[in-house]
């Protein structure tokens, strides 16, 4: 008697199915998701994205027509509710939480060269 | 008073009754937790300081005449849910604070400056905070392995995991630690740990209880529900934690079912569902045994059983892995290394995109940028339409078979896991084999109702006892039937009563 587990593992595909995703998909995907990959990284996110999407292909198996989407479940929340400024946390509080600050500001590295901006 | 008592009650009444302190109980608990935690792991951050303050401010509150309704129950809460100063509230600070860390390198120096809204409540009501619990990062996961803090180990075997992602919070329980640990399910993350560790679980339906100051990962499936040991305490906990809140839009007006209302239920015929395709040779026989016996037991108690149909359970989790990583990948975008947490060094002539990415690159561990990565896959242009407009539509099929089944029951019975507690690493080299110890589980997050996970029998393993968990799932906002459901099976048998080998 297979377990679940073993019994699905077994049909995850190689990625050299069609669904697989390319290297270079791979590094297009981490370059919109800003994150930065080592090259040993990327190869195993390669193996796995492959692996997953064509595990969760099997959705195409099944037949939808006309069905609506359904993106979330909340059952009687307040319709029509004023979008009022309730008590806030000060400042200095938010500021506290970013990793570098000058004054009041979160600091970023610079974005415009000197002189630049339109 | 040298050991914890198990139960919620038990111990609010002893409080208010003065026969014990809270600092008496809060002393207990934190030397209970200092003896066990180097074992099994489930702490990350122990609040011994505070959680004495605090439990004096609660015998304070006693001595003026108050009688709140967790007063002086320890507590554990899930390193995904905000502690802080409580600045908004200047003057009655609780005097939390510590670290909001998920598990993860990202946050580990986040300190919130504001306490989650389920956390506020249970404080409110007299509880203290001993410490946060251990997860799998950003509650991603089923193991509890996929932490900076390092693997919990299941209290029954500490060769095993404890499930995950709250496996901190249902270790903390299952070794006596604490009453009450909260965690968070998103696709099965409460009742798995509950159905590896042998204690209660419960997630409450979508809009229960307020995820204000829950670390967001899926918006749409977070729920925040307490383990316990048993179904009263788990009723009392919802009790004081759920109903609306202003802070969260998605909560529910529908006011929070108080513990007494569970007992008009105690007498209700039963009706109950059984999954046809639950009842399939893929689980573990100790699985199906309990399940069985479960099923006998209902019959037992009066009973009537029908045969209910979710033709689509086996599609769940491929459904899940869609949605949740692309909620995900909007939600931990946030993390950025501006706002919040830790920030990379650049290098000569790097700028604010490679702050971005170097930031993401090494705070966040493998199975989070997984995660990341298959939510902006399935959200990119050409492909939207194909992976989540399709998994919307499953959503929407899965809920109506649900809806369709409970017009013949009150409520629907299930495994809460394939199988009992696995080996840690055994499944950490497979996303997919650790994604499908949640089939059971993730439906019931897709629909949005109210499941739980119940002590039901004992797995044989390699020479050793492992819990095994049933799942009893109920309509939404029908908690307090479905709890009583649970309470009858509880007064009948003694799983729940079971404890892991000291």
């Amino acid at each position: 008697m297979g377990t679940y587990t073993a019994r699905m593992s077994q049909e995850a595909p190689n990625p050299a199915a069609p669904h697989g995703i390319s290297l270079e998909q791979t590094r297009k995907i981490a370059r919109l998701a800003r994150l930065a990959l080592t090259d040993a990284e990327l190869a195993k996110a390669q193996l796995e994205l492959s692996a997953v999407i064509g595990y969760v292909e099997r959705l195409r198996e099944l037949d939808l027509e006309g069905v609506e989407p359904l993106a979330g479940v909340s059952g009687a929340i307040s319709e029509g509710e004023l979008d009022e400024p309730g008590q806030m946390l000060p400042i200095e509080a938010l500021a506290s939480m970013g990793p570098a600050m000058q004054g009041r500001f979160l600091a970023i590295p610079k974005v415009l060269d000197e002189g630049g901006g339109a | 008073m040298s050991q914890v008592p198990q139960s919620m009650i038990e111990i609010r009444d002893a409080v208010l009754a003065r026969r014990v302190s809270a600092a008496e109980v809060t002393k207990a608990a934190l030397g209970a937790i200092e003896r066990e935690n180097g074992r099994i792991n489930a702490f990350t951050q122990v609040f011994a300081k505070a959680a004495m303050e605090n439990a004096a401010r609660v015998d304070a509150r006693l001595a003026s005449g108050e009688t709140p309704a967790l007063a002086g129950v320890p507590i554990a809460v899930k390193d995904n849910m905000c502690t802080g100063p409580d600045l908004a509230r200047p003057g009655d600070g609780a005097g939390y604070a510590g670290f909001t860390t998920c598990a993860s390198r990202i946050l580990e120096q986040y300190a919130s400056p504001f306490t989650s809204t389920a956390v506020q409540r249970l404080i409110d009501a007299g509880a203290i905070i001993v410490g946060k619990t251990n997860l799998d990062e950003f509650a991603m996961g089923s193991s509890t392995e996929h932490s900076i803090f390092g693997a919990t180990r299941n209290p029954w075997d500490v060769a095993r995991v404890p499930g995950g992602s709250s496996g901190g919070s249902a270790a903390a329980v299952a070794a006596g630690l604490v009453p009450l640990a909260l965690g968070s399910d998103t696709g099965g993350s409460i009742r798995q740990p509950a159905a590896f560790c042998g204690v209660f679980g419960l997630k409450p339906t979508y809009g229960r209880v307020s995820r204000y100051g829950l670390v967001a990962f899926a918006s749409s499936l977070d729920q925040i529900g307490p383990i316990t040991r048993n179904a009263t305490d788990a009723a009392l906990a919802l009790e004081i934690m759920g109903g609306k809140d202003p802070l969260d839009g998605t909560s529910s007006l529908h006011a929070s079912p108080r513990l007494a209302q569970m007992d008009p239920h105690d007498t209700e015929p039963l009706r109950i569902g059984v999954v046809k395709q639950a009842r399939s040779g893929a689980n573990h026989p100790a699985v199906a045994a309990a399940l069985e016996s479960t099923i006998a037991q209902y019959v037992k108690l009066g009973a009537r059983i029908v045969e209910v149909d979710l033709p689509l359970i086996d599609h769940g989790i491929a459904a899940y892995y869609i949605v949740a990583p692309a909620e995900a990948s909007s939600n931990l975008a946030r993390l950025d290394g501006v706002r919040f947490g830790r920030r990379a060094k650049l290098g000569p002539g790097e700028g604010l995109e490679e702050l971005y990415a170097r930031s993401r690159g090494e705070g966040f561990g493998a199975e989070v940028k997984r995660r990341i990565m298959l939510g902006t896959h399935v959200l990119s242009s050409g492909y939207y339409d194909a992976y989540y407009n399709t998994a919307l539509k499953v959503r929407r099929r899965l809920l109506g078979d649900f809806e369709r089944a409970f017009e013949t029951c009150d409520a629907i019975v299930m495994p809460a896991t394939p199988g009992p507690a696995f080996r840690l690493g055994e499944k950490t080299g497979d996303p997919i084999a650790m994604y499908l110890e949640d089939v059971y589980t993730v439906t019931v997050n897709l629909a949005g109702l109210p499941g739980l996970s119940m002590p039901a029998g004992l797995a044989e393993v390699d020479g050793r006892a492992l819990p095994v968990g049933v799942q009893l799932v109920g309509r939404a906002f029908d908690e307090a039937r479905l709890l009583s459901i649970a309470r009858r099976f509880e007064r009948a048998t003694d799983w729940h009563a079971r404890q892991p080998p000291r």
